[in-house]
């Protein structure tokens, strides 16, 4: 290859990160996820059936489109249903005959985004709060994300290079680095704690659960505080909650059980919301957008 | 409503109160989850624990491992609980062989005196000793007459050495496992008689659950775990034993081809595409189920059937004809757990003569079971349909402390990690899914299936592992044989539904195998068909009665039996009389 044509491809690559910082963040987060579901499904059979991303997909798109022209009067954009939709079906394990928890978790994922606001906006990741509701309400139906990546490092490298990539064009990196950074500490603490292995501590942020939380969750521009400082406190705070519920766990605190296999969205749901209404709160006194 | 509904605010009125409905529709629809009880339908037979009375007074014990493993040796010593069934005096009654798995404590051979009474003869056999240091211990046995001298042998399964002893007559057995070629250290938790190159001997496939280089007892390495919590295939490999003639055997493995090292906890051998020769069915822990197609007795195909994409934890392979189409289909048990893990068991219908697959069909009660291991399909009230036995739960410890949360964080974890038992949280002494009731699954036909566990009498909540059917009485109704890990062995006795008949069927080879495994018998009546295979090995760690029992119903309805032996030989009864059991020797020699 000549020095012309790598200047070419420099230069190239050069202008396609740049427009991928200037499109809107939902685009390149549909293709991460998109990725990772075509990655999954081709390794692993990570869907356990098409019926399920149908369902899901389907009802998260049609409660987006249909919520919007009837409350606000205008057809939204459906990429975040979209990226909703395939989060459900990739996270959501049920009991092998069931398909209700993709169409109510669908339907309760988008239509949380029309029923729960505060001040103009939604309070929780649309993801995050119908995976909480099923895993609390009906735990006896539904199951988290059971299915792993194969246990298999090269696949886990592949999601987290294209997972960075994306959340640092989409200014989200600090969060997602934030709470990584966070999550291993205290896992180091909840090992001194607790006592078990170190690598059993650390090992549930290499597992595709968190994956899809650290890539769209806990980082989904939409449901995250106003402020860079905010939201690296807010990350911080998730983190120590979900260590919270994991010494619960580990010392088979009862009460909290229906908490214990998905700390990290738990954390998210009960933290998440709390801080967006202290963060519109705070803005509204001050007159500041957010 | 749309249109009714005009304001803004009325719109999000109704938006809100769909979405607080939809909540509350989430809770009901949780609600109506399969486990919590039996469903509607009433049981007309029931089942009574006579243990005690019957004399069968055994107690597993698991096994005691390196130190190295106590974080999870409760995990890993929670298998070796067995039963199997054979005649192994040739009266006529059947009896019952009972694994244990600590060294120093013994198997037990309980033969059935004929009055509703066992005796434990395994010391004066030479069948109970054989859980020593340096040989291993067992898990589970399979009963075959591997030199067709009339008399059953024993091949004993263990996390160690191989054993098999052959029966001398007048209840007295000699290890001929050096002789026989078959000493081999394997870490093995099932294995099936079978003649898979139909020669009239029967040949032996262990398999292999944790590699066979692994002495639990002097550990190399703590790296012996799966090394994926759902695609592993680190496992032992599995092994194919040639019977030469002459107590001699080969291992013919790799030239056959069936040397899978996925996590292999059971084995069932059948006809499923109805050509003629047994296929291997393999039920896979942390992996999806293999079906290797016999290849006129020459080699094995591992075949896609619909099963590998479906990977989940494999726990026992139970074959029997569902839906009475005449079918071998296939019963595998796997795990559920509220909240962490639905696995959920499969029921596999064959459809491999017509559409080259297996059908999943299982569905409510059959698919979430608990924590499932052995199960067997069956006829419990004789009315001509099969019904579905499940036993279950894992380890029972302390009630109020689970290990499933601990088990969450390591089972995502890097494959170099997790296949390293040091890794792993330790259990103490918490359950894993433990206290799990079995279930007993009535066959509605087309209306499905019915728990009536709690109404014919099974409600204890031992942590099963193996059962078994047989007529222990010989009365024409099957009675109920579970083992349970570190528990006392359960020994249900059936009372049968009056009114209700049943035919049976004991097969003698001659050109086939002398004990007639493999063989398939189709009993018509009108329409309805039913097939059974005599068993050489199913079910987790366990092996029913190699005779046939049909339950016929009201009505007693028996037109023609038609008999396939492993040789190949097609045999056919024409209106066999009922109630009674038929010994039928094969035709030709």
């Amino acid at each position: 290859m000549t020095a012309v044509a790598l200047h070419g491809l420099r230069e190239r690559g050069r202008t396609l990160w740049a427009r991928l910082g200037r499109m809107d963040p939902r685009y390149p987060v549909s293709f991460l996820i998109t990725l990772i579901l075509v990655l999954g499904e081709a390794r692993y059979g990570i869907l356990g059936g098409y019926d399920r991303l149908v369902i899901a997909l389907g009802v998260c798109v049609a409660t987006e489109l249909l919520l919007s022209r009837w409350l606000q009067g205008s057809v939204a954009n459906v990429a975040s249903a979209y990226i909703t939709g395939i989060s459900l079906a990739l996270l959501i394990k049920p009991r092998a005959d069931l398909l209700w928890p993709f169409a109510l978790g669908g339907f309760l994922a988008i239509a949380s985004k029309y029923v729960l606001r505060y001040r103009g906006r939604h309070l929780w990741n649309p993801s995050n709060f119908a995976i909480s509701v099923l895993l609390l309400v009906a735990p006896a139906s539904v199951a988290i994300l059971s299915r792993q990546w194969g246990n298999d490092l090269a696949t886990n490298a592949v999601i987290w290079c294209f997972g960075l990539l994306i959340v640092s064009r989409v200014r989200m990196l600090h969060v997602t680095l934030t709470y990584v950074a966070c999550f291993v500490a205290l896992a180091a603490l909840r090992h001194w704690i607790v006592g078990g292995p170190l690598l059993a501590e650390i090992a549930p942020i290499t597992g595709p659960m968190y994956q899809l939380f650290i890539f769209f969750m806990i980082t989904d521009p939409k449901t995250t505080v106003s402020t860079v400082r905010g939201r690296i406190i807010v990350a911080a705070t998730v983190a120590v909650a979900e260590a919270a519920l994991r010494l619960a766990g580990d010392f088979h605190v009862a009460p909290l059980s229906r908490l214990y296999p998905a700390p990290p969205i738990l954390a998210l749901a009960i933290v998440g919301p709390v801080a967006n209404v202290i963060d519109l709160y705070r803005a509204g006194r001050s007159g500041r957008s957010t | 409503m749309v249109h009714a509904v005009t304001s803004p605010f009325q719109r999000r009125i109704a938006v809100g109160v769909s979405f607080v409905a939809a909540i509350v529709l989430v809770a009901v629809l949780n609600r109506r989850a399969p486990g919590a009880g039996d469903a509607p339908g009433a049981a007309r037979f029931h089942l009574t624990n006579i243990a005690t009375e019957a004399g069968i007074d055994f107690v597993h014990h698991g096994p005691t491992l390196d130190p190295k493993l106590d974080n999870i040796a409760f995990l890993i010593g929670s298998l070796g609980a067995a039963v199997s069934v054979a005649d192994v005096n040739n009266d006529g009654w059947p009896d019952l062989y009972l694994t244990n798995s600590r060294f120093g404590y013994p198997n037990a051979l309980y033969v059935n005196r004929g009055d509703g009474t066992f005796v434990d003869t395994a010391r004066a056999a030479g069948l109970a000793d054989v859980n020593r240091p340096g040989e291993g211990v067992s898990m589970g046995a399979v009963w075959g007459d591997f030199d067709n001298d009339g008399l059953e042998d024993v091949l004993i399964y263990k996390w160690g050495y191989l054993q098999l002893f052959k029966n001398m007559g007048n209840l007295h057995f000699t290890d001929v496992t050096e002789r026989a070629g078959l000493r081999r250290w394997m870490n093995a938790n099932g294995a099936v008689w079978f003649d898979y190159d139909r020669d009239g001997l029967l040949d032996l496939y262990v398999a292999g659950y944790y590699r066979s280089d692994i002495d639990f007892w002097h550990l190399k390495t703590t790296r012996i775990m799966e090394n994926s919590f759902e695609f592993a295939t680190n496992g032992g490999k599995n092994r194919l034993f040639h019977n030469l003639g002459g107590g001699r055997f080969e291992d013919v493995t790799d030239r056959m081809g069936v040397g899978s090292t996925r996590w292999t906890l059971a084995v069932a051998a059948a006809d499923f595409n109805g050509d003629g020769w047994p296929d291997l069915f393999l039920a896979n822990d942390y992996g999806p189920e293999e079906l290797y197609l016999n290849d006129h007795g020459r080699r094995f195909t591992l075949s896609r059937v619909g099963l590998e994409s479906d990977s989940k934890s494999g726990m026992s392979a139970t074959l029997g004809d569902v839906l009475n189409r005449g079918r071998v289909d296939a019963f595998v048990t796997n795990i559920s757990e509220p909240g962490y893990l639905f696995h959920g068991n499969n029921l596999r219908l064959n459809f491999l003569p017509e559409l080259g697959r297996f059908q999943q069909a299982a569905e409510g009660v059959v698919a979430d079971a608990g924590w499932a291991w052995g199960a067997q399909l069956g006829d419990l009230d004789n009315d001509g349909r099969n019904e579905l036995f499940i036993v279950n739960g894992y380890v029972s410890g302390d009630r109020d402390r689970s290990y499933w949360y601990a088990a969450s964080k390591i089972a995502g974890a890097y494959s170099r990690v997790f296949e390293d038992a040091r890794a792993w949280p330790a259990i103490g002494t918490a359950s894993l899914s433990g206290y799990e009731r079995s279930r007993v699954l009535v066959n509605r036909g087309l209306a499905g299936w019915s728990d009536v566990a709690s109404q014919v009498g099974v409600t204890d909540e031992y942590d099963g592992r193996a059962i078994v059917l047989v007529d222990l009485f010989n009365r024409g109704v099957l009675d109920v044989v579970i083992a349970n890990q570190k528990q006392p062995v359960l020994v249900y006795k059936n009372s049968g539904v009056p009114g209700n008949h049943w035919i049976a069927f004991k097969l003698v080879g001659t050109r086939s195998n002398r004990s007639a495994i493999g063989a398939e018998v189709t009993l018509e009546a009108g329409a309805a068909r039913q097939l059974q295979i005599v068993d050489g090995g199913m079910g987790f760690a366990s092996q029913n009665d190699r005779r046939l029992h049909f339950g016929l119903g009201p009505t007693g309805r028996a037109d023609r039996v038609v008999i396939r032996w492993p040789s190949g030989t097609v045999q056919t009864l024409e209106h066999p009389a009922v109630d009674r059991l038929h010994v039928v020797t094969e035709p030709g020699s």
